[in-house]
């Protein structure tokens, strides 16, 4: 890790001295190794650029308003492997020009969750060293250990895909998705369920949202001017749970809205401060459209058609199949 | 006294008491239509009184049930008894519903709130230059009928009021068959573009001022669209006024008109308490953010 | 001071469940909050629960009137000024102190009648921290950790086996008095041990030694125009999490709802970083990000001073520093002006 993090800010300094790119997209160091921030570099900021086992936000929606603001050269933006499935699908819906970034990917082998780390009871974090297996983890109370396996962020326990989808180029040495675990097991239990006990589950998670939006404001497919939430005449507009039909409407409405178009990027449920799994509610949905539509993966391909935007005459009637019994 | 506006002391904790934020009930008797999108709304307490006393420049809040609440200035001036009028421009969600309303609706009313204009202090003895812009004469209609019904208090009188066009003047038959026709009082009128059957002066606010080259020995009261009071302020400033000299009243968004919903908070102030009127030496005081 | 066996605490809620409804942190779904205590609720000792104590006393959202209508006619209706009798146990000192400044807003003049209510109706009981961690830095603020006895009624202590109970206030006196069956008189030996324990590894906190210097009610000119504002402001995705965890937010929205019970007006959580915040028919007065973040932090540390007595609107409880989605937070602007010196 410590080796990536050398090569990705020897490398930024590189393209920028050389004219490649004129700004650069990265994370910025904070006060405790997991507190990494989003940050666009110059060459005189280069030097905060951090890379890290923290480094789980997906950069590539920040390129909306970037690309519209870059009037000459290109903006370096560093991609993780599922991070790039975001930015073809962002390049599909014509929210951000090609032309204007220069993308370099970065190898992953699955990003940590400081939550999960103070969960095992590990508390006062002031230092993480990750040797790659485990990791070394300095606090106020001494130092602690723990396997990396246990602290991955959730959206890395079922990675999708190694690969990166669309790069100019790739640092960083390729990591094996093996320990990935099946990314539909709990869409698949949830579906087991009755649907009471189904009720039951989402009642107990929704039931402790707070509103705050965050899982919006950083959802890549989120990308409406003005969200239906925000406008006063909609008639839904609202701030927080006037009744309890309500809060659970903004989540569905929302998994609605993205569906075939969210890549699974998993930052809805990582930014959530009430630790809501709002990534099954879309999951769901990409689950039954492989089921109905054949496999798709929103930004696997820029420019590709999702099938629920894709008529064909073979398009199965979700309806009828419901009824069948068969879905 | 507590909270609740009844008899206990003011440290005693009330849980019988009326909140600030409950409105009550009023009736809407009388709607004026003023311009093709500014109506005039008469506001009668369901007892047949005035709901409060307010002085020239307060505001207050209405309430349309199921749709919502919003700040007002009170346009009638407090020397007009028995009801409070309120000019209104057609502009969002709850003003269309306020235009759609008819008369003998009853509607929610809770104030006074925010400071007002200092009639019975700084401004006494004063002579007075009002300068309005579009519905911008709705706060500043309250001080003048306030100046008028005690104008031995005041100095020289001058009304410099402008719209986009003769259609979009409120009050215009107030100030043509009133104020126009009272001793001491100056009216000056224009509107932005040429029209047919306007003969008046044709021109921006902020040129026909400079044209007008008043003294600087007067006390300004603006207000109107932030564009004009922009270019007034500037014109004013050249014409020698002091800052001092010059007052103006601000609109941001409101919730709860008590300085507690944090909306209208610039700087260390708050709009709807510590403002909406403000002197402009004061405004310099604040963040450029309203 | 008095005692209770740690292995007892469920003896001592049911006393307290007696007269008063109580109300603690108590895990649910994987994650910590306030909630109501029943037999068999069980108390969660997290250092901090991912909401602040805030909404036992301004509820994220609450119900202030009903409205009839029938034709043209309106009716009015106040809902109930709450008259609950509540106890609050296991807040923090950082939490307490929220309480001072929120009362500071809405206790005065005009009064909250819905807050106040619930304020004068509660007995406020605090718990020091056995294990604060690298976000907090309430000690910036004046707060002890150790000793949370500021705006407290009881302070608790959890040390070896047991629980140790001191009244602070008037209301804590009576509290204690009705409950003293459960409680047994003890020493100070082991709450002074440990609460030298906790001073020390106070010292130890990395943020705990911010200087606030640049920062007071008279510091607009310095801090409004200057340049971090733009770098601080970047990232930020304009979401409400900073401000619906902080113990010391109180902006409001009051929105009618008109459901299947008639006309509803409530009041809810606002945040000054959502774009619709001061948004009006004809725009807003804060377009941009940064001018709404700048907002946020300007008023919690120089326009809130400027009106309380040189009050800052921060209790460093560390909340923001943990859940900001892109990890920005008060200590980092705090950082930027110079707070690190």
């Amino acid at each position: 890790m410590q080796k990536t993090a050398g090569l990705i800010k020897k490398r930024a300094l590189e393209l920028l001295a050389d004219g490649t790119v004129t700004k650069v997209l990265g994370w910025e160091e904070g006060d405790f190794i997991y507190d990494v921030t989003p940050a666009f570099f110059d060459k005189e900021t280069i030097d905060s650029l951090v890379f890290s086992s923290f480094c789980g936000s997906n950069l590539s929606k920040y390129l909306i308003k970037a690309c519209k603001e870059q009037t000459e050269g290109k903006i370096l933006v560093f991609l993780k492997p599922c991070d790039t499935f975001s930015f073809n699908q962002l390049l599909t819906e014509h929210r951000i020009d090609r032309e204007k970034v220069y993308v370099v990917g970065v190898e992953c082998k699955g990003m940590l969750d400081i939550e999960k780390i103070k969960a095992l009871g590990i508390n006062g974090v002031t230092k993480v060293i990750d040797n790659g297996e485990s990791l070394n983890i300095k606090t106020i109370y001494g130092e602690k250990t723990c396997e990396r396996s246990e602290v991955l962020l959730e959206k890395c326990t079922t990675c999708k895909s190694k690969e990166l989808v669309v790069f100019d180029e790739v640092l960083g040495e390729k990591a094996e998705n093996e320990n990935s675990q099946d990314r539909f097991a709990q869409v698949a239990a949830l579906e087991a369920m009755t649907t009471e006990e189904r009720y039951a589950f989402w009642q107990g998670e929704l039931s402790k949202c707070i509103r705050c939006n965050a899982c919006r404001n950083v959802c890549p497919a989120c990308s409406c001017m003005k969200c239906v939430f925000d406008n006063i005449q909609s008639g839904v507009a609202s701030k927080s749970n006037a009744d309890t039909f309500e809060e659970k409407m903004f989540h569905i409405i929302r998994a609605f809205h993205v569906a075939g178009r969210c890549t699974d990027c998993g930052e809805c449920s990582r930014v959530c401060p009430q630790g809501i799994p709002l990534h099954l509610l879309n999951r769901k949905f990409i689950k039954d459209i492989n089921e109905l539509y054949g496999d798709y993966q929103a930004g696997e391909e820029a420019g590709s058609r999702a099938p629920l935007v894709n008529f064909t005459f073979d398009d199965a009637e979700p309806s009828v199949i419901h009824e069948r019994g068969n879905s | 006294m507590c909270s609740c506006n009844h008899d206990h002391e003011k440290d005693h904790v009330c849980s019988c008491g009326t909140d600030k934020l409950v409105p009550i009930p009023a009736v809407v008797t009388e709607i004026r239509t003023e311009t093709p999108d500014v109506k005039t709304f008469r506001v009668v307490g369901l007892d047949g009184s005035n709901c409060f006393d307010h002085k020239p420049g307060q505001c207050a809040m209405l309430t349309i049930p199921g749709v919502g609440e919003a700040m007002f200035s009170i346009t009638s001036s407090p020397t007009e008894t028995g009801y409070k009028d309120f000019s209104i421009k057609r502009c969002g969600h709850l003003t269309d519903w306020l235009h759609s309303m008819e008369v003998g609706q009853e509607i929610g009313i809770r104030g006074p709130y925010g400071n007002p204009f200092p009639v019975d202090t700084e401004f006494k003895g004063q002579n007075l230059l009002f300068i309005a812009g579009g519905i911008g004469l709705a706060p500043l209609h309250s001080v003048i009928n306030y100046v008028r019904a005690n104008r031995e208090n005041y100095g020289t009188v001058d009304i410099l009021y402008g719209s986009r066009s003769a259609d979009d003047l409120v009050d215009y038959e107030e100030i043509k068959n009133v104020w126009e026709k009272e001793d001491g009082i100056n009216v000056y009128l224009t509107i932005d573009r040429e029209q047919e059957g306007w003969d008046g002066h044709v021109g921006f606010v902020p040129s026909y001022l400079k044209e007008l080259a008043f003294e600087a020995n007067k006390t300004a009261i603006i207000c109107g669209p932030p564009i004009m009071i922009k270019f007034v302020l500037q014109a004013l400033l050249e014409m020698g006024f002091e800052k001092t000299q010059v007052y103006t009243t601000l609109e941001l968004k409101m919730k709860c008109g008590i300085g507690k919903c944090g909306r209208c908070n610039v700087g260390s102030k708050y709009v709807c308490k510590d403002g909406p009127v403000f002197r402009l030496d004061e405004l310099d005081e604040l963040p450029d953010e309203y | 001071m008095y005692y209770i066996e740690k292995a007892k605490l469920s003896e001592l809620f049911s006393k307290i469940a007696e007269n008063r409804s109580l109300y603690l942190p108590v895990k649910k779904n994987g994650q910590t909050n306030f909630a109501h205590w029943e037999e068999g609720t069980e108390y969660c000792d997290d250092l901090k629960t991912v909401k602040s104590a805030k909404d036992h006393f301004f509820p994220q959202t609450e119900s202030l009137m009903h409205f009839k209508t029938e034709g043209k006619k309106i009716q009015i209706n106040q809902d109930k000024i709450p008259d609950e009798k509540t106890v609050l146990f296991g807040v923090r000192g950082c939490d307490a102190k929220s309480f001072k400044i929120l009362d500071s807003v809405f206790m005065s003049e005009p009064q909250d009648a819905f807050y106040t209510a619930r304020r004068e109706n509660s007995v406020v009981i605090t718990t020091a921290c056995s294990s604060p961690d690298e976000a907090c830095f309430c000690g910036v603020f004046g707060v002890d950790p150790a000793d949370p006895k500021a705006d407290s009624d009881v302070v608790t202590w959890f040390a070896g086996d047991k629980l140790y109970w001191e009244a602070v206030s008037e209301k804590g006196e009576a509290l204690t008095e009705e409950i003293k069956d459960v409680l047994s008189s003890s020493d100070e030996k082991e709450v002074e041990e440990e609460k030298a324990r906790i001073s020390e590894i106070t010292k130890l906190l990395p943020l705990n030694n911010m200087s606030l210097s640049a920062f007071g009610g008279d510091k607009t000119d310095a801090l409004f125009n200057a340049p971090q504002w733009d770098k601080l402001s970047e990232a930020c995705l304009g979401c409400g999490s900073c401000t619906f965890v902080c113990p010391t937010c109180q902006c409001y929205d009051v929105r009618d709802y008109n459901g299947a019970n008639g006309i509803q007006r409530y009041r809810c959580w606002d945040s000054c970083m959502f774009s619709d915040f001061t948004m009006m028919a004809h725009g807003t007065n804060r377009p941009t990000q940064k001018q709404r973040f700048r907002q946020r932090f300007m008023h919690k540390l120089v326009y809130f001073p400027a009106n309380n007595n040189g009050e800052f609107s921060c209790v460093g409880c560390g909340r923001c520093v943990a859940r900001c989605p892109i990890s920005m937070n008060i200590a980092k602007v705090i950082k930027s002006f110079g707070g690190d010196k």
